[in-house]
Parts: structure tokens; sequence; C-alpha cells
């Protein structure tokens, strides 16, 4: 099971701050297909991956980030902070 | 390193007040305050960020900054939550033994904060809502470290 979090226009988009799920895939790469064939909300949120950033365990990381172990992953844009 | 996260005001003369308090081998304080800008029918900003990861990341950039500046303290406010304009966002604050490293790792921080610390902002005006995006100058600003 895999905490899955959403910030600012991503959680807006798919409708829900966080969810836990149950999945095969083993990079986050592999963890977005798979959400992108469950529902057009991720296909929105998810349309440009150029346009988003994730992190894994509360570490920036890339979309080829392997999931084995992993409990947490977020996906946002660009942060903007300061 | 005082890193605190929080949607409570903070009065950043105090706080300036306080940090300058300490250890005396330090000769020089520099510190920014950021201020919610209003850049044209502003009406009120809301800032979202990632509880966890937020502090972390803080941190990892206070402590990098730190080690890099050889730094004797230093402080890094933000708040998140719905702000309006002329509210105080963010600050920092650097303490060293002389003014150079204060100054760079005061920019060093800002730089980071900018773009490396999960803090997202909304802003609202008379014509609705709309996400702040990050600009090319806020990743190129990195390059400069």
């Amino acid at each position: 099971m895999i905490d899955v979090m959403y910030f600012a226009w991503v959680r807006e988009r798919i409708g829900e701050p966080h969810e836990a799920l149950e999945t095969e895939a083993t990079t986050v790469a592999e963890l977005v297909a798979e959400l992108k064939t469950r529902d057009p909300r991720y296909e929105a949120a998810f349309a440009d991956l150029s346009a988003l950033r994730v992190a894994v365990d509360q570490e920036l990381a890339n979309f080829d980030a392997p999931l084995k172990g992993v409990r947490e992953v977020a996906f946002f844009p660009p942060m903007t902070g300061g | 390193m005082d890193i605190r996260v929080q949607s409570d005001p903070f009065q950043p003369g105090e706080a300036l007040d306080t940090f300058c308090d300490g250890p005396t081998d330090v000769g020089a304080v520099v510190s920014f305050t950021g201020i919610v800008r209003d850049t044209g029918g502003l009406t009120r900003m809301e800032i979202e960020h990632y509880p966890g990861m937020t502090e972390r990341a803080i941190s990892e950039i206070a402590r990098r900054a730190t080690e890099r500046w050889a730094l004797s303290r230093c402080l890094v406010i933000h708040r998140y939550g719905s702000l309006v304009p002329g509210d105080r966002i963010m600050m920092v604050a650097t303490a060293s033994r002389h003014r150079a490293a204060a100054f760079e790792a005061a920019q060093y921080l800002m730089d980071y904060l900018k773009s490396r610390a999960p803090f997202w902002k909304k802003e609202f005006g008379p014509d609705g809502a709309e996400w702040v995006a990050a600009t090319d100058e806020d990743e190129d600003a990195l390059n400069r470290w």
C-alpha cells in the first residue's frame, strides 16, 4: 500500500488531497501510467509530465524512481516558495 | 538552525532582535523579509505546503548553507495559509563572523526556498483565482551556486 499525495492544481484536478493505493507499479512512471487508465481526472492531471514534480518518501525524485519499499509518493507542480 | 513553518503571523523585528542575541563570535547578521505584493487587484493569497517534507527540505537547504558559509546561526520562518497584501510571508536571517558570508548565505537560502521548498501559492483577485507559476529565472538563480 502506497500513500499518494497531490498538491496545488494537481490536487484540484484529481479532487483528492491523498489516497492509499494498492499497485503493482515498480516505478513512479508506471504508477502514473496506471493512474491514467483509472479515470479521466488522472489523465487531466498527468497530461504533461514536464509540468510536474514528484517526491518519493518526501525527497524530490525522478519519474523513473523505483517504488520498492516506498511508503509515500507525492505529485505537484514546480514549487513557488519564498 | 531555527526552522519554523507556521500559519500564524510573526514579527520580523522581534525575530531579528532575538536572532542577534547569542554567542558573540558573530560580527554580521543579514535578514530578508518577504511581503505579499499586490500586483494589481490581488485580494488574498493561499499558500499550500507539504507538511513533513517542508520542514525536511528547508532543514536540508539550511544545513548546506550553514556548512558552505560556516554560519554561526541561521533562521527560516515561512508561513502557509491565507495571507493578504502587506502580510509578511517569510523571513531568513543568517549570522556569521563577517558580512560577505551572511549576505551570500541569505541569498542562497532565498534562491533555494523559492523553488526547492514545497510551497505553492494561489492568488485570488476580482477575475478569479490562479496558481502562481514557477519561472525560468527561479530555476536559473540556482545555477549560480
